[in-house]
């Protein structure tokens, strides 16, 4: 019988652990500098970002120009209540994230319900102009800070905290969205992005499946937004423009598109790069751009996705070769021979 | 009673009657065709009969329900499934997982059970992932599960559409034109297929054929549909020697 607890899964665990040991350790001990101990919660919340961005683009296969709107819902939710209540800084930081999460979620289920007949660049339209919506919004409440900004959000006692919590929160996201996409309803989805007539003719209704994704996407949105917050203690509607949205969507593209490993790997590289490389951060945005291009031109061009393809596949075989796994038991029916 | 019942059914399309007064009934078990010449209104009847296009005129029943102006997805849950003339699998995804796909809606557990990996997810998936390969195994397909499905070749393909199909345990099969670009062997090889599905499963189904010969091989009554309208309708060999149907068709090719 199979189980969550298993060789594989305990292998995962520990790497994960040792990643954290390795980094709090760096830390602590002051090897690592103030600005990456910062880099390393930021990377946290635009992983969060990316990842819950490729369930809409990547699996579902719609394109959302708006993303950074759940994010800012998330954050002020959050934020304000962080704000607005005297509890002691655990309890904050977990209710802090389970509302923002909720309150996104919300929104982006009302928005999802609200424009599912809408695709390709409608789509991309009303969720771009949504964005806008969602940071004019914030700015007209004055309970919210308006133009100045929520001020004086609660912050971790220390950056190793805040890497902490904000690492085992990006963890938990991560198994999350594992488990949906290796879950039925996963597998629906990206079947939509395939062909979404097929998936009526198997009755899948695709309405609901993408309501769905948009819900669980805005509430990791949302969190990370809280995780934001908590991070800068002040929000700013300028913290949330359309240039986040497509940030993260860069992110997305050279992730690779509904893949958790392109999706982290990406968010990575992305947000440390500038700061590690300090002078090219100048040219940040001209770096994505020809990075998205030619992502772009390899995806479009059949040869060398046929060559990385065939790469793949010889790199599996080695992977085989070398453990020599005996292969499952076929079944009995029809003739099969292997 | 007859298992599908279709009674005068019609649509138009801004002024051409696509199929016009279509009446037919087919038993349980039967393995029935739908034949005329390119444009007579094959698959626009697949069409409505799915859900995908609303009649204008009509009704048709599975089973004595009336299930006209349903959704796709409902008339799916009701028992017919279809595949389609252009392929549509989906292509980025395993040939399993298609399968799976289909498997959907007996699956019991929820998405808690999914996010969370509960008991009942793995239960669930470790059954119907065998009932998938046992699926595919039917069509000669289990060697080729964790292939992508826009890799396989064009006549498994069309092979792995029918599995997709059946997972969703229908009570009738709509096959549009299953051996359309198929080598004389693979369309005998697939001939075979459908009569063992149709036994194994106990399955009643609708075919669309081009081919006339091929039809007159494998179902014991057909209707022949020309400019939307029957041209004839019965036994399989008395209906294709219809003068009239021999006319369409010269007058096709
Ligand atoms: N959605 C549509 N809009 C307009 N005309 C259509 C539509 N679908 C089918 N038709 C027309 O209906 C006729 C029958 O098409 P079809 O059912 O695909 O034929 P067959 O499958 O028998 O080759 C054709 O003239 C086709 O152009
Ligand atoms: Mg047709």
């Amino acid at each position: 019988m199979k189980s969550i607890i298993n060789r594989k899964n305990i292998t995962r665990l520990a790497v994960a652990v040792a990643i954290w040991a390795v980094i709090a350790l760096l830390m602590a001990t002051g090897i690592m500098s103030r600005s990456l101990q910062s880099l390393t919660i930021k990377i946290c919340y635009y992983v969060m970002l990316t990842l819950s961005l490729d369930l809409i683009v990547g699996y579902l296969g719609d394109l959302s120009l708006g993303h950074a709107a759940f994010y800012a819902v998330g954050g002020y939710a959050g934020g304000a209540f962080a704000l607005y209540t005297n509890l002691p800084f655990i309890p904050t930081f977990i209710l802090a994230l389970l509302i923002g999460g909720v309150v996104a979620a919300i929104v982006g289920f009302l928005i999802s319900k609200s424009i599912l007949k809408l695709r390709g660049d409608y789509l991309a339209i009303v969720t771009l102009a949504f964005g806008e919506f969602i940071r004019s919004f914030v700015k007209i409440i004055r309970g919210l800070g308006g133009t100045k900004g929520l001020i004086g959000i609660e912050s971790y006692s220390s950056r190793i905290v805040g890497f902490s919590l904000s690492y085992i929160v990006v963890l938990l996201v991560i198994i999350a969205i594992y488990n949906f996409t290796h879950s039925r309803y996963g597998r629906a989805v990206t079947a939509i992005r395939d062909n979404a007539i097929a998936v009526e003719s198997v009755g899948i209704d695709i309405k609901k499946m993408k309501v769905l994704v948009f819900t669980i996407s805005s509430f990791i949105a949302g969190m990370a937004g809280v995780l934001f917050g908590f991070y800068k203690t002040t929000l700013n509607p300028s913290d949330f423009t359309y240039n986040l949205s497509i940030e993260v969507l860069v992110m997305v593209v050279l992730g690779g598109m509904g893949s958790i490993r392109g999706s982290v790997i990406a968010s990575v590289v992305i947000v440390a790069l500038p700061e590690l490389l300090r002078g090219a951060s100048d040219y940040r945005m001209l770096i994505y751009a020809v990075a998205l291009i030619a992502m772009m031109m390899f995806k479009s061009n059949p040869k060398l996705v046929k060559y990385t393809e065939r790469l793949g596949a010889a790199v599996d075989n080695l992977k085989k070769s070398l453990t020599r796994k005996a292969v499952s038991d076929k079944p009995s029916s029809g003739g099969v021979s292997k | 009673m007859s298992l599908l019942k279709v009674q005068n059914l019609g649509i138009t399309f801004g002024g051409l009657k696509a199929v016009d007064n279509l009446s037919l009934e087919i038993e349980k078990n039967e393995l029935y065709g739908l034949i005329g010449p390119n444009g007579a209104g094959k698959t626009t009847v697949f069409n409505m009969l799915t859900g995908v296009y609303k009649p204008t005129t009509g009704e048709f029943f599975l089973n004595g329900e009336n299930l006209t102006g349903k959704s796709s997805i409902e008339i799916n849950r009701k028992g017919i499934a279809r595949t389609f003339q252009n392929i549509r699998l989906f292509g980025k995804m395993t040939v399993a997982d298609n399968v799976m796909v289909g498997l959907y809606n007996q699956m019991h557990y929820n998405l808690v059970d999914g996010l969370l990996r509960s008991p009942k997810y793995f239960a669930d998936e470790k059954e119907f992932s065998k009932r998938a390969d046992e699926l595919l195994a039917v069509f000669d397909l289990y060697d080729d599960r964790d292939t992508l499905a826009s890799n396989l070749p064009y006549g498994k393909q069309r092979k792995l559409e029918i599995a997709r199909a059946l997972a969703t345990s229908p009570k009738l099969l709509l096959l549009d034109e299953p051996a359309a670009g198929m080598n004389p062997n693979e369309t005998a090889e697939l001939m075979k297929t459908i009569r063992f599905v149709r036994e194994k499963f106990d399955m009643t189904i609708l075919l669309i054929e081009h081919d006339m010969k091929l039809v007159m091989g494998i179902c014991e009554r057909v209707t022949v549909l020309n400019f939307g309208t029957e041209l004839a309708a019965g036994k399989t060999s008395v209906a294709l020697n219809n003068p009239q149907v021999i006319k369409a068709y010269l007058g096709d090719d």
